[in-house]
């Protein structure tokens, strides 16, 4: 199965996103605290001249007619408290100047008195902040509309709104930091459900096709359901399968068990050696029939196996042993003695025991086939730098054939061995299964070992 | 120590007046081999800033100082109403200094040196305080004798009253319609205490004489022409005092009015870059130290001057300029024309 | 004594033999395979019972002792694995070589798990069956009950020796097969062609010479005692006792 090459990353995609919508918000708060903190600070400096005019306007007086102003220390004093700006200031008495700057602007609108009045304009080359404050001064009969405006530079307030900007960043960068981080942590904690099935279904062992149960949110619920669904129809189809598999087994060679059963009684009864060979001859064909059967059988299912894969812990000499004594009694007919060589060593594999056997099966029950009677196969266990090596070297009559690796494909069989019954797929077989778990298998002829014979050796990488 | 004698308002210099303001005083102070030139417009008198120029030229080779004397008035009158062309406007008149700077008079000037003053020695890097001054009153040893000094203006009111034959035509202060610093003294004083007024009556009624300067008053409590100064720049007195007993410098008590001598770069100014340099070397340490010497207060730079609990220094800012104003200038005038009862 | 002319079929499957009643349970519900099994095994001399499905097969087990079943496992009335398992949980004792189409090797594990003892592939060779029967009752002992003993000399097919003046002498396979063909029917003649056929299986070619080599064999290791075997000219070989 091929890795999959992943397109993006969830929690990467999350994360930018969220971290962008933090960097929106900090300059959302950064906006926002700079813009209330500088309207604050105008207010202040406003409420301040407020106080100012209105103070000035308070001292407003009527002597002898007129109008007189006894400027309080304070009206002026008070606005050099916060700042260090300029100031400026004038009254003016229905219109004309009672005293301060001449030329200082007056802009109000109002004609009753009511709220003060503010206006920013420039004045001697400089903003302004302007406030009017207007009052009726004098009796009833005499009443002079009197404007008292005040207005003072703003380059204390530049100075604070630098210092509040400078400020409302550093909050906007703490604010987006620690929200870039609350944010991270928020995309692995939603996305630790996801790890977790993920996880889950991983620790799995290979042929584990149980639905999976673990307790998932509300968004996965719908892929978790599909993959158990997915789950049941692959055990299904498996099932399926190897219900087919079976069932062919067993409908090919039932009746021909019976037909070489008969055959055989009949052989028995037969004296005359010309009919006896020509039953030998049927039940031969027989043999080669159901032995097909059964490699055909075989390889499909050492196929079916081999795409699937699914290994599980095994000890590759336990299985050997059990190969060797299952098939011990075939040997027995043969007086063939099958020897055990141990090189020692742990041989634990990870692979499909059915194959493993099913391939050991059938090397051991060639050997045995090819052998002599009462001659030795040696099965060896042992191992080189890299693999573990399963050998069985026979006393037989060896591999024939210019290509010794040709027995390796279907249906090819030794140019020595037509009096023998056998399918061609042995080796076949074999040589999937050996690569199906990453190994191989070597045959050749024994050339050091008197007696002649192959050796037909499988190889599986160390763990 | 240098030797101060002020001459009354005597053009000395030898130069045609170029200005329509009235100057008291002029000198030229030519460098060896000169590359610039610096005009300063200044209330202190000659003999008062001229170990401060010569000590000026001698760290900045090269430049020539130009300086011209003139009253706290006729310095504003100068700037505000001529836009005379000088490089640097020094005056004790800090109320009239802070109008010519509120009014856009002045520029901006940032060094190191303005950078390091305490935020109350200057307003908005435009106009700096170098000196901190005490108004002081000034009795003369001889008349005084067998009287009682008074510790505060209580005591002071009191006491004129008891002996108004010592005091008649014997006290001696600044005739505040024509003197800017005088003028700055007694505003302060009407916002510190509500005894100044009573003061002013009780002085008014013994015929008080009206002075132009500090300088002329003290030489007269010198020579018992008067028993007591009010309102003497207390500076003048401790260098006279350094080298002539006789007087006494009488601390009030209930509270001392400090002023501080401020310079600031006119908007005009030619030089404005010599002047930043002259500005940098009063506020220098060196300077600072050997100004306090004279003044008897520490240097600017040592914080405010409040240290002693009856200093009340004037603070700069715009609260200055309320006495400023026309109708209440007017009204304050009107006031003390009234209880100082001249013609 | 009983003998089996060759070339002549029995049709039932009932033989006894004096010297050993092996009976064997054969659950097949095929038909003709069973009736071809009970043959075969019948030129051999062995007695089977038929049982058609699991029912009739708990029924024979109730009432017959059996030296083995052999047990398909695909069956009408049931999966042969059931009967396995009642089997082995009733604590029964009889061996039980299983008869199966399937090769996968799962099987034989769940198989030998159930308490089966061997399993035999469909179509299997007689040979190779008998060969695994022999196997298995070996392993299940009672060994006393098996020796054979002609003219002083003790066969232990057991433990594949001939015992015969305190001397212990051991057979390999075809030896030990062959001895006890001979030992089984003491005086019979047995033709070569019937003793190829018994011992070698039919899918080796084999010469006339063969069995001549293993009699020789035997009777190298008969010598010395009282038992001998005896060619009879163009009829074969018997076992005779000397005197």
């Amino acid at each position: 199965m091929t890795g999959l090459l992943p397109k993006g990353s969830m929690q990467r995609r999350l994360v930018i996103q969220l971290s962008l919508i933090a960097l929106l918000l900090s300059l959302v708060l950064f906006l926002i605290v700079r813009g209330m903190a500088e309207r604050a600070a105008a207010d202040t400096q406003d409420n301040i001249l407020a106080a100012s005019a209105t103070s000035i306007a308070d001292a407003l007086f009527v002597e002898g007619g007129q109008v007189r102003l006894e400027l309080p220390y304070s009206a002026l004093s008070m606005l050099g408290t916060i700042s260090e700006d300029r100031v400026f200031y004038r009254v003016l008495v229905d219109g004309e100047t009672l005293t301060g700057y001449d030329d200082l602007v007056v802009k109000a609108a109002l004609a009753v008195p009511n709220q003060p009045e503010f206006s920013t304009f420039e004045y001697r080359g400089e903003q302004v902040r302007a406030v009017v404050v207007t009052r009726l001064v004098g009796s009833q009969s005499q009443q002079a509309l009197v404007r008292t405006v005040v207005a003072q530079t703003r380059l204390g307030l530049v100075q604070i709104s630098s210092r509040i900007t400078l400020w409302a960043v550093a909050i906007g960068i703490v604010f987006f930091f620690v929200a870039a981080g609350l944010s991270l942590w928020a995309a692995h904690s939603a996305l630790a459900p996801l790890n977790r099935v993920a996880g889950s279904v991983t620790r799995r062992g290979p042929s584990d096709l149980r639905a999976v149960q673990t307790q998932a949110p509300a968004e996965l619920v719908p892929l978790i359901t599909a993959l158990n669904s997915l789950i049941a129809r692959l055990k299904s189809s498996l099932t399926r399968s190897e219900d087919f598999i079976v069932e062919a087994a067993h409908r090919v060679r039932t009746p021909l068990a019976t037909v070489r059963t008969q055959a055989e009684v009949i052989h028995r009864g037969l004296e005359k050696s010309k009919n006896k060979t020509a039953l030998r001859e049927m039940i031969r064909a027989i043999d080669e029939s159901s032995r097909s059967a059964g490699q055909l059988l075989d390889h499909a299912m050492v196929n079916f196996r081999a795409d699937q894969l699914q290994t599980e812990a095994l000890d590759l000499r336990k299985l050997t042993a059990e190969t060797v004594e299952r098939l011990s009694p075939t040997a027995e007919l043969k007086d063939i003695s099958i020897i055990m060589q141990d090189q020692g060593g742990d041989f634990g594999f990870d692979g499909d025991p059915i194959m493993l056997q099913n391939a050991l099966r059938n090397i051991l029950d060639n050997a045995i086939k090819y052998s002599f009677s009462e001659s030795d196969i040696t099965v060896a266990l042992g191992r080189d730098a890299h693999n573990y090596i399963i050998s069985f070297a026979d006393q037989g009559r060896g591999f024939a054939g210019a290509n010794l690796s040709d027995h390796l494909q279907r249906f090819k069989r030794g140019t020595n061995v037509k009096d023998i019954v056998g399918s061609g797929l042995g080796l076949t077989i074999v040589d999937e299964v050996a690569r199906a778990h990453g190994g191989r298998v070597k045959i050749n002829n024994n050339t050091d070992t008197k007696g002649g014979g192959a050796c037909v050796s499988l190889y599986f990488p160390l763990v | 120590m240098r030797v101060t004698l002020f001459s009354i308002g005597m053009i000395l210099s030898s130069f045609h007046p170029s200005f329509a303001f009235e100057v008291e005083d002029r000198r030229l102070y030519t460098a060896p081999m000169p590359t610039q030139t610096i005009r300063v417009i200044s209330t202190a008198d000659i003999a008062a800033f001229d170990p401060l120029i010569r000590t000026f030229q001698s760290i900045n080779q090269g430049i020539t100082v130009d300086y011209t004397v003139a009253s706290s008035t006729e310095v504003m009158a100068a700037i505000y109403e001529e836009g005379a062309p000088f490089d640097l406007v020094i005056s004790s008149a800090m109320d009239l200094q802070t109008k010519l700077v509120n009014d856009g008079f002045a520029q901006q000037y940032v060094s190191s040196q303005t950078a390091q003053l305490p935020g109350w020695a200057k307003w908005q890097d435009q106009l700096f305080s170098f000196t901190q001054e005490p108004a002081a009153l000034v009795i003369s040893d001889a008349l005084f004798a067998g009287l009682e000094i008074p510790k505060n203006r209580e005591q002071l009111i009191d006491l004129l009253r008891v002996h108004p034959e010592i005091f008649d035509q014997r006290i001696g202060t600044y005739d505040v319609r024509t003197s800017g610093l005088g003028y700055l003294f007694a505003t302060q004083d009407s916002r510190n205490t509500d005894s100044f007024w009573r003061l002013t009556e009780v002085m008014g009624r013994l015929n008080t004489q009206l002075y132009c300067c500090s300088g002329a008053m003290i030489d007269d409590v010198y020579q018992g022409r008067l028993a007591l100064a009010y309102n003497v720049l207390g500076s003048y007195a401790e260098n006279r005092l350094a080298h002539e007993p006789g007087i006494t410098i009488v601390p009030m008590q209930d509270y001392v009015t400090v002023m501080m001598r401020t310079a600031f770069i006119p908007q005009n100014a030619q030089y404005p870059d010599v002047a930043g340099r002259m500005i940098d070397f009063l506020l220098s340490k060196p300077t600072q130290e050997s100004l306090a010497e004279t003044t008897g207060l520490p240097p600017v730079f040592d914080g405010a001057s409040d240290k002693q609990k009856a200093l009340r220094p004037i603070r700069l800012g715009p609260g200055l300029l309320v006495f400023l104003d026309r109708l209440k200038r007017q009204a304050f005038l009107r006031n003390w024309e009234n209880s100082i009862r001249q013609e | 004594m009983v003998t089996t002319e060759p070339g002549k079929l029995t049709a039932t499957c009932h033989h006894e033999r004096k010297w050993k009643l092996m009976r064997f349970l054969l659950v097949e519900d095929n038909a003709q395979l069973a009736r071809a099994v009970c043959e075969r095994f019948a030129l051999d001399g062995h007695a089977v019972d038929h049982a058609t499905g699991l029912i009739d097969a708990s029924a024979f087990v109730d009432t017959t002792d059996y030296n083995l079943i052999l047990l398909d496992i695909m069956l009408p009335d049931g999966d042969g694995r059931d009967f396995l398992a009642r089997h082995r949980l009733a604590k029964n004792k009889t061996p039980v070589i299983v008869l199966t189409a399937r090769s996968q090797v799962s099987d034989r594990i769940t198989l030998l798990d159930l308490g089966a003892d061997d399993y035999v592939t469909k179509p299997f060779d007689f040979a190779e069956l008998e060969a695994r029967c022999r196997a298995v009752l070996r392993r299940q002992g009672g060994a006393a009950q098996n020796r054979l003993e002609f003219a002083g000399v003790i066969l232990d097919p057991q433990e594949a020796t001939l015992i015969a003046n305190d001397n212990i002498q051991n057979l390999r396979n075809r030896e030990l097969r062959l001895v006890e063909i001979f030992f089984a029917a003491p005086a019979q003649i047995f033709s070569k062609n019937h003793l190829i056929d018994r011992l070698f299986s039919l899918s080796e070619d084999v010469s006339e010479n063969a069995i001549e080599v293993y009699v020789g064999r035997i009777r190298k290791k008969l010598a010395g005692t009282r038992a001998e075997i005896e060619t009879v000219r163009s009829l074969g070989y018997r076992l005779v006792a000397r005197p």
